[in-house]
């Protein structure tokens, strides 16, 4: 992975992690970074798009609300946020924590927030794949027409 | 002539009063709470969020609540909820094929690759009342199996491999939006899917209906209809690339429709496309028949003048919005145009009587 993706991927995951579980780690890190605001969490609406057919020309579908916010650390270290929601604490804390991945704290961050992240992600992603899978119909022919 | 009158502030306040008192209803019984709205009631939130046309699924319980079950209300309230956001700006569009699918299935193919996958429908349901839910129970458990590996292919994808299906230009022009500037006709169809999947559900589920009776008929089968989350990414400015915002839940339905091909087109299977938040199928099923069923121009069809045929009519009368704006603003004070209208019908009452040669009558005392 590259440096951007990773970034990517934190920032991802931060988008859709629930906020109150994003919060339960944030404060269990016990970190306290001293940070001014670039764009202090202001809640708006994203237009999301769809194609027609599935692959043709793109249409606007309908907004989703979004947060966002930009913080700046002391040590300079700039971190951005949008997330899913109108949770201002949760851009907040997103974008304080993609300030500290770039900072020399960021295996501690991985480690503490974003594994546990992935993992509840990843959980609640299968959990619902497995029910889909029980739910898939196995066909089986009773009697043929033809004789 | 417009007259202001005043003198209905304090019975207003009383009657917001007692629709407060009336919205929590009976003190014994336990107030709802807006999260059990948006996990036990997720239909009408879902709902709220499509015609409300905005996703957010605290908000669409929280204005279910407020609007006391009215789904329109609550659509109302989202409405002009989303008006008061700044549109950070747009997703690009979403990519279906990825989908984690909760249902997949497809009225075409039995063997589709990935399979027919109910989730949890109430297709199947005898539609019997189940009075077990009347009483409070122990949680119910859905079982499992192995979960399928990678994402589920689209089942018009195969038809397409073999040219039998129209195919759909792909494009990145950016869409036109109704939310920003007035809908103009004619419209092109991505115009057109913003206006339905956002239109009212018993408007586009009734006009789909009329199509399959006759009107306008397309001969629509459920080429494919699927339920799931798809991740939504955006262009980030600052950081100069795109990044998932989030993960939303959709549902989409292709259909795929008999064409015996026209003066332009060969014959081939042609498409609807519904696409709206939640899961929402009716709603979905809907719409591709209603969009499909205004394609006719680009399809070289015939116009038979069918209401499903008829973008204005389709496209003006689709928002429930609008539609309520408009209905229920007749119910408000119009004192002074009725007084007018009552003085003119008197005026024509006397000049018919008079044009008869009958004896004026002496109206009674008001």
């Amino acid at each position: 992975m590259t440096e951007i993706e990773k970034r990517q991927h934190w920032m991802s995951l931060l988008a859709k992690a629930p906020a109150a579980e994003l919060d339960r780690l944030w404060s269990a890190l016990g970190l306290v970074p001293d940070y001014g605001y670039l764009r202090s969490p202001e809640a708006g609406g994203v237009m999301v798009r769809g194609r027609a057919g599935a692959t043709g020309a793109p249409f606007n579908l309908g907004e989703m609300t979004v947060t966002r916010c930009s913080v700046k650390l002391s040590g300079g270290e700039v971190g951005h946020a949008y997330v899913q929601g109108r949770d201002k604490a949760h851009a907040t804390q997103a974008a304080l924590i993609d300030a500290l991945m770039q900072t020399g704290q960021a295996a501690f961050v991985r480690e503490a927030v974003l594994a546990p992240l992935d993992e509840a992600q990843q959980a609640a992603r299968a959990a619902r794949a497995a029910k889909a899978a029980a739910t898939k119909v196995d066909f089986f022919t009773m009697a043929r027409g033809e004789d | 002539m417009y007259v202001a009158v005043k003198g209905g502030e304090r019975a207003i306040d009383n009657a917001h009063a007692w629709l407060a008192e009336e919205r929590r209803g009976d003190l014994s019984v336990a107030e709802l709470s807006v999260a059990q709205i948006r996990e036990q009631l997720s239909l009408a939130v879902n709902r709220v969020m499509v015609e409300g046309s905005l996703y957010d699924p605290d908000l669409a319980a929280l204005a279910i609540k407020q609007a006391r079950g009215d789904l329109i209300e609550a659509i109302f309230l989202i409405r002009a909820y989303r008006t008061t956001l700044p549109r950070f700006g747009a997703s690009r569009p979403v990519d279906t094929a990825q989908m984690a699918c909760d249902r997949r299935i497809s009225a075409t193919f039995k063997d589709a690759p990935g399979g027919q996958v109910l989730g949890p429908t109430f297709d199947y349901t005898h539609r019997l009342l189940d009075f077990k839910l009347a009483a409070e129970g122990a949680a119910p458990e859905a079982p499992s199996a192995a979960p399928q590996d990678g994402p589920v292919p689209h089942i018009t994808g195969f038809l397409n491999r073999e040219g039998l299906i129209q195919t759909e230009a792909a494009s990145d022009d950016t869409p036109p939006d109704l939310t920003r500037e007035p809908m103009e006709l004619p419209a092109e169809r991505p115009l057109r899917l913003q206006a339905l999947s956002r239109g009212d559900e018993g408007f586009v589920l009734s006009l789909a209906y009329s199509t399959q009776r006759g009107y306008a008929r397309n001969h629509a089968f459920v080429g494919e209809l699927r339920i799931g989350a798809v991740a939504v990414e955006m262009d980030i400015p600052e950081l100069g690339f795109a990044i998932e915002i989030g993960e939303i839940t959709l549902t989409e339905c292709e259909t795929v429709n008999q064409f015996k091909g026209s003066k332009t087109e060969p014959p081939q299977f042609t498409r609807g496309y519904g696409l709206v938040f939640g899961q929402t199928e009716r709603k979905a099923i809907s719409m591709a028949l209603v969009d499909r069923a205004l394609r006719w121009k680009e399809l070289g069809e015939d116009n038979q003048g069918a209401p499903a045929q008829d973008e204005e009519f389709v496209l003006m009368h689709c928002d429930n919005i609008q539609a309520t704006g408009f209905l229920e603003h007749i119910k408000l004070p119009h004192y002074v145009d009725f007084q007018s209208e009552l003085e003119l019908v008197r005026k024509l009452r006397r000049e018919a009587q008079d044009g008869a040669g009958a004896a004026p009558v002496q109206e009674a005392a008001e």
